[in-house]
């Protein structure tokens, strides 16, 4: 039994990694109708803006792993609205598939670019955690994990407060629904855009720092996979709902290390993906996915 | 208060609007009237920025829009209610008039406005927690106006107010139009229910297949008798 609930606690601490980058893929889809394939790649320059602070620079205690958190978030949302300027926005008007094989271009142009940087050698992450956790019991949980939860649950109350209290949230809500309405009630959709990468951008800051410190093996790939679940995620969520995200992420999770642990860990991607596809048999639009009761 | 000079709008190859000019004076009620894709909807459109026009010129108290984007044209008091409603179906009632105040940033003044929206629509404070999506469609269109007065517009563009709502309905939406008008907002109206249009219109433009084919007072067209085989079905 107590190696159950570990096994519980474990995949609650991926799934929270999951949604976090999930909100992001789930933000973007919502506002600016786009696939951002690059998302994840976005997760492993942030882990390695991290690891170069820390195990280069040497930032390695105190005020220095706080500097280094805070250049990789910071990083990652930079990078995110880079890429958005650069690539996505010329292409605001294309067909969705050119935009799709953009993102997709972006996503291997980073991986090339972390490549030629650090090499293809897996780099050893240390830990950003100072804490150490504790047992209940005979379950033993790490600080990584508890830091994990506990980031990942202030992030998702603080976003559901800051999108639908505050004037950028209203925003962000009103673009999704309708650009051109929201043009008329005095929103700039571009901006809105914007903000919308910056934010998915720096959560995916927030969770490359979690995910590398609980997963410390750092390569050019290290986005590549979590990305894909966390996509997944978020369409077993219903894509374009943040809390579909967050639920999404979290079960997803659960159900890898659930299955990673009782059924086969070979077999767990599969199992995964495979709930995913029933899921979508039986509601198409995901758990939390819109359904439009429009009137006409 | 809004002068429109010798606009021209393409789609693609096709040339909607073909030169078209008008005016609307301030505190007027002006309508703009014209069968299905004479144009009406895109010379709107062109108005606040959501189309691009190829060449012309859109003045709001002297001021070109044509430059502006879409976004920057409300905080010059102009508010546009569109064709179709195009509410925040998602959004409660009351999220929605918000958002129509996007563009204010006296809390006060929100309040007051709202307060205004509630007392012509009291429909609307009945339903102030509901979410649009499920409003009848009569509903819906006097969100989508209490909306766009919620800006404070000094002059409101109207798309087809009265489409797919019932007589009883129409002649609701025609009163608050009038209502409108009379507190000092300057109205332009586009309109295919022709009769009820001109019926509260100081003043009228026919439109056909993106020209100005005729004007004048509202009250004089009425009894026009082309305007009447046309568009009145007498």
């Amino acid at each position: 039994m107590s190696s159950f609930f570990s096994y519980l606690i474990t995949g609650i601490s991926l799934g929270s990694i999951y949604a976090l980058i999930a909100l992001g893929y789930t933000m973007v889809y919502g506002i600016a109708k786009m696939l951002n394939f690059a998302h994840g790649d976005v997760i492993m320059i942030g882990g390695y803006i991290v690891f170069t602070a820390v195990s280069t620079l040497g930032w390695s205690s105190g005020l220095g792993i706080f500097g280094a958190i805070f250049c990789g978030i910071l990083g990652c949302l930079l990078l995110g609205v880079l890429v958005e300027k650069v690539a996505y926005k010329p292409l605001r008007n294309a067909p969705s598939l050119a935009v799709l094989i953009t993102a997709i271009g972006v996503s291997y142009l980073l991986q090339n670019i972390a490549l030629l940087i650090f090499g293809s050698n897996p780099k050893n992450f240390s830990s950003v955690v100072m804490f150490d956790g504790f047992s209940i019991g005979k379950v033993r949980i790490s600080g990584e994990t508890v830091v994990t939860i506990a980031v990942s649950v202030l992030i998702m109350i603080g976003l559901t407060l800051f999108v639908n209290h505050t004037k950028s949230g209203m925003a962000m809500l009103a673009v999704s629904e309708d650009k051109g309405a929201a043009q008329l009630m005095g929103v700039n959709v571009n901006r809105t855009i914007s903000l919308t990468f910056a934010i998915g951008s720096a959560l995916a800051g927030v969770a490359s720092i979690l995910l590398c410190s609980t997963y410390p093996l750092l390569s050019p790939y290290t986005g590549a996979m979590p990305g894909i679940k966390a996509f997944t995620a978020a369409v077993f969520g219903g894509i374009g709902s943040i809390p579909g995200a967050m639920i999404g992420g979290v079960i997803l999770g659960v159900i890898e290390s659930l299955s990673k642990a009782y059924i086969s860990s070979q077999f767990s991607d599969a199992i995964v993906f495979g709930v995913l596809i029933i899921v979508l048999l039986v509601k198409p639009t995901g758990i939390m996915g819109k359904k439009l009761n429009e009137k006409v | 208060m809004l002068k429109v000079e010798d606009l021209q709008v393409y789609y693609g190859m096709i040339n909607a609007i073909k030169g078209v000019s008008f005016e609307v004076n301030e505190g007027e009620v002006v309508a703009l009237i014209g069968a299905n894709g004479a144009g009406k909807t895109t010379i709107l459109h062109t108005v606040t920025g959501l189309v691009a026009a190829k060449s012309g010129h859109v003045y709001l108290e002297g001021r070109d829009l044509c430059k502006l984007p879409a976004h920057k044209i409300v905080y010059l008091g102009m508010a546009h209610v569109p064709e179709g409603r195009r509410i925040f179906q998602q959004l409660t009632v009351y999220d929605n008039l918000r958002l129509g105040a996007f563009s204010l940033k006296d809390k006060a003044k929100i309040e007051s406005n709202i307060n205004y929206v509630f007392k012509h629509f009291p429909r609307l404070l009945e339903r102030k927690n509901q979410i649009a999506g499920t409003l009848s469609g009569g509903e819906q269109q006097m969100l989508a106006m209490g909306r766009a007065l919620m800006s404070n517009p000094k002059i409101i563009l109207m798309d087809e107010p009265s489409m797919g709502l019932s007589p009883l309905l129409v002649a609701e939406i025609f009163k608050i139009i009038s209502e409108v008008s009379k507190d000092g907002t300057t109205v332009l109206l586009v309109e295919q229910n022709a009769k009820k249009a001109l019926s509260i219109a100081d003043r009228a433009y026919v439109l056909e297949t993106g020209k100005i084919v005729m004007e004048g007072k509202a009250s004089d067209l009425l009894n026009d008798p082309r305007i009447k085989a046309a568009y009145l079905g007498e």
